[in-house]
């Protein structure tokens, strides 16, 4: 109810209604520098299937890695070349657009240290910035502000309360990557976050398996408008009917560019913070995965319109902005039984503003022969997803070397950062 | 004695609010022993209330704060009235308009457009929202705490059965506390008779202006009756619908409980807002009730068809019938209700062994978990399985609101409902609060650790295998509590 918004529920609600948008500021020496450089990171939850995002069209093996799924500059829909041998999915023109600017780049073929299948596992790796598993309390995010003078600006936030800002951090909903010591706040998009199509499919499957009348109800209330196979004696691995349309990806679009959008909006404003990061859910493609015309697809042009949505908020900022878009694993190189993909290793990362030198493919192509996959089965990784962000937060954040090989991504002196990302 | 996991997670999830870490194991070489035991707890089912106001006291304080306000509005109202007269007298003299300032306005106007959609401020806050959050969190936290919970469910049956509504009263906090709380484990007519002669009682079901066309107040005052609380005191309370009263009946006890009123605060600054039995307005001379006849005796006039109520076999059977729904299923067993209504009639309603009688009934025990947790006892049952101790009620509360339980918000003086239906369509709005809740705790939680706390034995091996699948941990806590045999008990 509206009247519970007094001082101690305001933060009870604040964690009751969806969080994912955090922020925390500045580092003085690019300031000093007279630049103002913004940084927002979003993680996608759930494993991005990177060879459906960015595909090698090129690789003669291409086609016959993924067949009719594949992507290909023929067809009924075209995929977006990029630099001759890679193309972008056709559902992402804004970002092609930005890449034709020179304004984003992809890196392919890259992965964390991690190289187990566990989402919960992969996405602490991904974000806690720690090089193994087990090291889930602060993120590699945070430890970047903690370690850089935090600069004034926690004294001139927006809309603060009198309460206090600093003590208005809501740490646990806040995404791993940005948690730490260094003070945190949050904001809230209006929406709740949409229950994703896959969350939705699983937990029906859990229904059709356990119990008829909760699989009717959901059903019924979630406008599935065509369900193959909706006997609920059916077992699950048998479910490879046609793609199942959830009426919710309108939803899906809405809150991430709100989301997206929103935090923008902060990293614009003049007092604003100027590093963020929020969680977009949903890319775990198991089953019609849908690359070109169905649910990955339809995802990928809700992540496009996000991008478009923060490129439009940042205003003139977006000159000095860097959007990174990761996610802690990829997915099988070969279609899976069921139209979908499994859990994978190496993958894409896609990173887009006006600050980068962009236009580019960062990629030491492995290939998609048989004998060129990681364990037989996934793109093998050849580029370390550190090294393409140690770059990044070296020559955008002014970063150390140092303290990027030791606190911010331990363990990795190997993995230098990669340079000249940034214009 | 063999140790029984299963039943004792049925136990928790049928009769409790669901396991909380480690008490499936606690139960488990007694489940049915420990339900008993909670019943015998000194003081169960009782809130500490420390700070939190009787219902006289939010009523008086409700008074003053409205009086004030009033007065202040007043004050500012007369010194607009005076500045827009001064500022008509200074334009009748010809003062330009500074168009500078004007500008200015405008610039910081559209400097707030800029900025992005911020939390709404908080609303100015006023005792009685305060209050209300008060309430809310000792009535949520009771249960949240609970080791098992029997005792709050039954609170939260009672408090339903006998319900009254925030939105017309301060005092839907403070009457649970008063009328049913102290009664849930003793006799029927006690609870009955704080029920229907409490203040909040009184004003939602219209009782406080009922007069007697023949008391001084209505021949005085032209006034009548209002037989609202009559009627859904036989209807909803103790008898039942079309069971055994006429609309005579209805009438004739409308009459019977003419004067009961509240003193009003204006008048009475250090009581106002309590229960008062108003002899002028009370319909003077005897009234028959269901073929009795009552003498004039008042307040107690009315106390003597309650207790009769009460101890009508109708009522047993009603009662027990809502009891077995409640806890069993849409349509239970009709042996339950049986044992259930003859254990009430044989006890003169000491609802302390009826509530025995539920948990000894072999009924109450069936494998077949019929029920789906209503949308508040759901939340509550998470935040168990999630190892919380309470905390503050505004998720829990928008919660319920968005699920359509809003707390002391029932849609009608019937109640929430308890039909499974009438909740089922709200599976996939529990689907997105169950996604919302997983958002926002599951950086701190394992999903298996709450799997375990909360269904242990009674997970299928669907749910496990899907949460031991799941592409994030929110969508394996999303599992966990929208499972099948997390939803139902």
């Amino acid at each position: 109810m509206s009247t519970m918004l007094h001082a101690p529920t305001r933060r009870a609600l604040l964690l009751g209604s969806g969080a994912l948008f955090a922020w925390a500021f500045v580092p003085r020496i690019a300031r000093a520098e007279g630049r103002d450089p913004r940084f927002l990171t979003i993680v996608l939850r759930g494993a991005l299937d990177g060879l459906a995002a960015v595909a090698p069209v090129g690789d003669p093996d291409w086609i016959k890695l993924r067949g009719d799924n594949a992507l290909r500059l023929d067809g009924k829909s075209p995929a977006l070349p990029l630099d001759g041998f890679f193309a972008l999915n056709p559902a992402m023109p804004n970002l092609h657009r930005l890449y034709k600017a020179g304004q984003a780049i992809v890196a392919h073929a890259v992965a964390t240290p991690y190289r187990e299948r566990s989402h919960f596992d992969g996405q602490d790796v991904l974000e806690s910035g720690y090089a193994r598993v087990g090291r889930a309390d602060t993120g590699w995010l945070n430890r970047v502000l903690a370690g850089l003078a935090p600069g004034d600006r926690v004294q001139s936030l927006p809309h603060g309360s009198a309460h206090g800002r600093r003590s208005f951090a809501v740490g646990p909903i806040t995404p791993l990557v940005v948690r730490g010591s260094a003070p945190v706040l949050s904001w809230v998009p209006s929406r709740l976050p949409p229950v994703g199509d896959e969350t939705t499919m699983r937990l029906l499957e859990i229904y059709r398996q356990t119990d008829p009348m909760l699989a009717r109800v959901l059903e019924d209330r979630i406008n599935l408008t065509k369900i193959a196979g909706s006997d609920p004696s059916r077992r699950s691995g048998e479910n490879t009917g046609p793609a199942i349309q959830i009426g919710n990806i309108e939803q899906v679009r809405a809150y991430f560019a709100e989301a997206a959008g929103g935090a923008a909006k902060f990293l614009a404003s003049a007092d604003g913070p100027r590093v963020g990061a929020l969680a977009l859910d949903g890319w775990d493609t198991h089953v019609n995965e849908g690359a070109v015309n169905g649910r990955l697809s339809a995802l990928l042009g809700a992540l496009d319109a996000a991008i478009a949505a923060i490129e439009t908020n940042m205003g003139a900022a977006w000159s000095e902005t860097v959007v990174a878009l990761i996610t802690e694993f990829g997915r099988t190189a070969r279609i899976n039984g069921n139209d979908g993909t499994d859990h994978g290793t190496a993958t894409v990362a896609l990173f887009a503003g006006g600050a980068l030198k962009g236009g580019r493919i960062v990629a030491d192509w492995p290939g998609v022969k048989e004998a060129d996959l990681y364990q037989n089965r996934d793109l093998k990784p050849t580029t370390d997803l550190r090294a393409v962000l140690k770059g990044l937060l070296k020559d955008h954040l002014r970063v150390e070397e140092q303290v990027l090989a030791t606190d911010i991504f331990p363990d990795s002196e190997a993995a230098k950062p990669i340079e000249g990302l940034l214009a | 004695m063999a140790l029984d996991p299963i039943e004792a997670a049925v136990a928790l999830h049928r009769f409790g609010f669901g396991p909380r870490a480690g008490s499936i194991a606690l139960l488990a070489s007694d489940p049915r022993g420990a339900l008993l035991a909670e019943l015998d707890r000194p003081n169960v089912g009782q809130v500490a209330n420390a700070g939190l106001m009787t219902s006289g006291q939010i009523n008086r304080v409700t008074f003053e704060f409205n009086a004030e306000r009033q007065a202040k509005q007043r004050l500012e109202a007369r010194r607009k009235e005076a500045e827009k007269q001064e500022a008509a007298k200074r334009a009748a003299e010809g003062a330009a308009v500074e168009s500078a300032a004007m500008e200015k306005s405008m610039e910081a106007k559209s400097m707030e457009a800029a900025a992005p959609a911020a939390p709404p401020n908080p609303p100015p806050e006023t005792p009685m929202r305060e209050n209300f959050i008060r309430e809310a969190k000792a009535h949520y936290d009771a249960a949240i705490n609970a080791e098992i919970g029997f005792v709050e469910r039954l609170v939260w049956f009672w408090s339903n059965h006998f319900c009254v509504n925030a939105d017309g009263t301060v005092m839907a906090g403070a009457y649970e506390r008063e009328a049913i709380r102290p009664h849930v484990l003793g006799r029927f007519v006690d609870m009955l008779l704080a029920a229907e002669s409490h203040p909040a009682m009184l004003i939602y079901l219209d009782n406080v202006q009922s007069t007697g066309p023949n008391s001084v107040a209505g021949i005085n005052q032209n006034r009548g009756l209002n037989e609202n609380l009559a009627r859904e005191i036989l209807e909803l309370h103790t008898l039942g619908v079309r069971t055994v009263y006429t609309q005579e009946d209805v009438t004739s006890f409308a009459k019977v409980i003419t004067g009961w009123t509240l003193l009003t605060t204006a008048t009475n600054p250090h009581n106002g807002g309590e229960f008062l039995y108003h002899p002028r307005m009370h319909e003077p001379g005897a009234q028959t009730v269901l073929g009795k006849s009552y003498r004039d005796t008042g307040v107690e006039q009315g106390r003597a068809v309650l207790t009769d109520l009460a101890r009508h076999p109708a009522t047993a059977k009603h009662i027990a019938t809502k009891l077995a729904r409640h806890f069993i299923a849409d349509e239970p067993p009709p042996a339950l209700v049986e044992r259930l209504t003859q254990r009430f009639i044989e006890t003169e309603g000491d609802l302390w062994q009826v509530s025995k009688a539920l948990l000894a009934a072999a009924e109450s025990w069936l494998p077949e978990r019929a029920k789906i947790k209503r949308p508040a006892e759901w939340f509550v049952a998470v935040r168990r399985a999630a190892g919380f101790s309470g905390g503050p009620p505004g998720p829990i509360l928008q919660g319920a609101n968005r699920l359509g339980e809003p707390l002391w918000r029932p849609p009608a003086p019937k109640g929430f409902s308890d039909d499974n239906s009438a909740w089922l369509d709200g599976l996939a709005h529990r689907l997105d609060s169950a996604n919302a809740f997983a958002q926002n705790t599951a950086a701190r939680l394992d999903p298996n650790a709450v799997m375990e706390a909360g269904l242990g034995p009674l997970a299928s091996p669907e749910t496990r295998q899907a949460v031991a699948r799941a592409e994030s941990k929110a969508q394996a806590l999303t599992f966990v509590i929208m499972a099948p045999e997390f939803q139902r008990r």
